[in-house]
């Protein structure tokens, strides 16, 4: 039966493929794209070829997804935290913060910011700056861009230092075990982190200068920055949407974490003389994560497939580069549709065959 | 006489404390609440800066003058364990309160003092607030869409016959209690889509066709929800039932649907259906825009109500089970009388929740170029009559969604109550 229909389907895609004259295949990835990308990560312009297309929007989505995910797990886990807050006011707010976005369609939230709040921004020649550096103006967000020189160096000795970290994290750990020591292994890790790169501008010949955006008359009344890190309207709108849609979500789940820790392990802790810093690191952190962590990583997946709201105020990521304008050019429709929906479902699997690894390893081992 | 000591204020001289920590937070207040509502600085004549910062200290001072523990006093007790606990929490209060009351006076004079609603014309809005006008001189277009404007009876009364047939099972008749669930699950929806299908779209009974192209508005986001609901259910619960049949192909196949719909956003699959599907139809055979969308929405949204059904029959123990096999019932009949009726009690919070996801789906139908609330927002925001308006008709959109969805949280929390069983 399930035989009959794919063959049905089959035929009648074959029958509707040779009647536009087009053939299946993936060849056309190859050909030469000619269409431009507003904002892109790696180099791309018309001449480059479908596949260097579906790239960009590829690097495009998964940058939205990946600040998104950053902005949202900061902000739901302050606002789950406050909602626990014994502060009336405080508890109000992140619940009338939580009620706010949550209930209002995520669609409506990234038109609203990108038609409506981020049209209301001054244009280049009137911006102020902000702390004396960024610049936010109607044409996006335009930052000073750093200019490293002897990179390289500069990521040795942040590797050296994390590994010397993790040894000193399992050196203390023993010490603890075999005699009871306990080693200030935080200050050392921080000394470390700020030490070694120190060494590194000191000797190693890194250095580290601020490009600076500068504000260019391109016409009487047309001016454009130059120089710098210019983040398009979209990205921002985007990202401020989606971040703060997520969040909500995070929160509640947050809040459930902790909550879902009974109240004998806070007092079963405190009665041993632990501070309320180490009870919330030590006891009810690790047990609270358990919980927290399945839910929360739905949430990262919403999030990455909710960034492909992005066509609709034209944000150049997969959905709008490949599903819509590469459609629209070379007709392949189930060609490119099926490579949309795959990537999604590859990048989906990803993320939670990350996180259930993750999950696994702080789960409660039986022995 | 004690000693007044106003590091430590204690319970001796009460009253000195509470007076002077009230007398300063009420100064503390009363400087944002004049500059915030009447313009007017108090403490003009300290530095720029100082004076901007004025309150927040004199706030502190106060609110820690009268942070006394066991005062005896029951409403300053409370008042301390709830918004003083320590300096940190007194902070974040002062912030709190400062912020609502410096954003009390822009937010009214938008929504009302400095807002137009008068006139029918760009012009009319002379405020510099909100233009009302426009919501209202567009407020046909934002629910009924293209349906032209001398049939628009007919999709209220669809819609008022629907509302009114959905309240049949409050008659407090035991006689047709028993008929409810059938009711519900399959007359219900064959009325709904036979007024849908008669009435609003037309074409026979003497009634003009509209066609689905001209739908659109807050009637289609209920339209489309509503099917998108009825449909998503029982494809999702077959699906539930699937994953944990003991056939293996049965089981395959519904994981693999599962996953692969829960893995993929809605907006390709919105994409598929109006530029892949086709592709797979016979040429001649045509499948309307608005049916295609409604199958696509409903059978991702199933995959999502599939899981969380499959979590309430996970969380039956065992007993049930055999239970119902020990009285010789067979799948279905366990199915039906024992095991579904326990596990959708359990997970109504979770099919709250994937409704909810659906309804603020419906906005992405734009991709198929079906204009709903939202839609017709973004084309009214268009046109060369009525530029410049975005952020009216997106503060209306989200007032109204915000309602429908709040509201449906809220019954769904109630359901819960309502049904919840003792174990």
């Amino acid at each position: 039966m399930v035989v009959l229909i794919f063959g049905f389907f089959t035929f009648n895609a074959q029958v509707n493929m040779e009647n536009r004259g087009i053939e299946f295949g993936y060849g056309f990835l190859s050909q030469e794209s000619s269409f431009d990308v507003q904002f892109s990560l790696i180099e791309y312009d018309g001449s480059h070829s479908y596949a260097r297309a579906y790239l960009v929007g590829l690097l495009n989505t998964l940058l939205v997804a990946f600040i998104g995910i950053i902005f949202a797990t900061i902000i739901g886990i302050i606002v789950g935290i406050a909602r626990l807050s014994p502060n009336y006011l405080i508890e109000r707010s992140a619940a009338f913060y939580v009620e706010f976005f949550r209930n209002i369609p995520l669609l409506l939230q990234i038109f609203f910011w990108y038609f409506a709040a981020l049209r209301a921004l001054p244009l280049p020649q009137d911006a102020e700056a902000i702390f004396g550096v960024f610049f936010l103006t109607i044409k996006g967000l335009f930052v000073p861009r750093f200019v490293w020189e002897n990179l390289d160096i500069f990521f040795y000795s942040l590797i050296a230092a994390t590994i010397s970290i993790v040894v000193i994290r399992n050196y203390a750990r023993k010490l603890q075990e075999s005699e009871g020591k306990q080693l200030p292994v935080f200050s050392i890790s921080i000394g470390l982190l700020i030490i070694l790169p120190l060494l590194a501008f000191l000797i190693g010949g890194v250095s580290l200068s601020f490009e600076m955006p500068v504000l260019e008359q391109i016409a009487t009344t047309s001016f454009k920055y130059n120089g710098g890190l210019g983040l398009p309207p979209e990205l921002i709108a985007l990202t401020l949407a989606l971040a703060l849609y997520t969040a909500t979500f995070i929160a509640e789940c947050v809040r459930a974490g902790i909550q879902g820790i009974s109240k004998g392990q806070k007092e079963a802790a405190a009665s041993i003389g632990l501070t309320p810093n180490q009870i919330l690191k030590l006891v009810i952190m690790p047990q609270a994560l358990r919980i927290i962590i399945p839910p929360t990583t739905n949430q990262y997946l919403n999030l990455t497939k909710n960034s492909s709201l992005a066509a609709a105020i034209a944000y150049p990521d997969l959905v709008l580069v490949f599903a819509g304008t590469a459609l629209m050019q070379t007709g392949r429709a189930i060609e490119i549709v099926s490579i949309t929906m795959l990537t999604y479902l590859s990048i989906s699997l990803a993320i939670s065959v990350l996180m259930n690894w993750y999950n696994k390893s702080i789960a409660i081992k039986e022995k | 006489m004690n000693k007044i000591n106003f590091l430590k204020p204690d319970n001796q001289n009460l009253s000195t404390y509470l007076y002077s920590g009230s007398f300063l937070f009420f100064i503390a207040v009363l400087d944002v609440f004049l500059s915030s509502f009447f313009e007017m600085n108090i403490t003009s004549f300290l530095p720029n800066f100082v004076s901007f910062l004025l309150p927040l200290i004199l706030g502190i001072i106060g609110l820690h003058l009268i942070r006394i523990e066991f005062s005896g006093i029951k409403n300053l007790d409370l008042l301390n364990k709830h918004i003083n606990t320590n300096t940190f929490n007194a902070i974040l209060t002062l912030l709190i309160i400062f912020t609502i009351i410096k954003s009390i006076p822009p937010i009214m004079s938008w929504f009302f003092i400095d807002a137009n609603i008068a006139g029918d014309t760009k012009e009319a809005c002379t405020g510099s607030g909100a233009c009302w006008t426009y919501i209202k001189i567009w407020l046909n277009r934002f629910i009924y869409g293209m349906y032209p404007n001398e049939f628009q009876w007919r999709i209220n009364i669809s819609f008022i016959l629907l509302i009114a047939l959905a309240f049949v099972g409050l008659i407090p008749s035991e006689k047709i209690k028993k008929f409810l669930t059938l009711y519900y699950v399959v007359v219900y929806p064959i009325i709904a889509f036979i007024l849908i299908y008669y009435l609003i779209s037309g074409g026979s009974l003497g009634l003009e066709w509209v066609e689905t192209g001209a739908w659109g508005g807050l009637s289609l986001t209920f339209i489309v929800s509503f099917f998108c609901l009825i449909f998503c259910f029982p494809v999702g619960m077959f699906l539930a039932l699937g994953r944990r049949s003991q056939l293996p192909t049965v089981r395959y196949i519904s994981v693999g649907f599962i996953e692969f719909w829960r893995g993929v956003p809605l907006i390709t699959v919105l994409f598929m259906s109006s530029v892949m599907f086709p592709m797979f139809l016979p040429e001649d055979f045509f499948m309307d825009k608005l049916v295609r969308v409604i199958i696509a929405i409903s059978l991702f949204e199933a995959a999502y109500v599939a899981e969380v059904i499959r979590g309430g029959l996970q969380a039956l123990p065992r007993g049930q089970y055999d239970a119902a096999k020990s009285l010789g019932m067979g799948y279905w009949k366990m199915h039906i009388f024992v095991i579904l009726p326990q596990a959708l009690k359990l997970v109504i919070p979770g099919i709250a929740n994937t409704f909810l996801a659906l309804v603020k789906d419906t906005p992405l139908i734009f991709v198929v170029g079906l204009l709903e609330i939202v839609g017709m927002l973004n084309l009214a925001k268009t046109n060369p009559e009525w530029l410049g308006f975005a952020m009216e008709g997106y503060v209306f959109a989200a007032i109204i969604f915000w309602i429908i969805c709040y509201a449906m949280s809220k019954y769904s929390y109630n359901l819960e109550l309502k049904y919840k069983t003792e174990r």
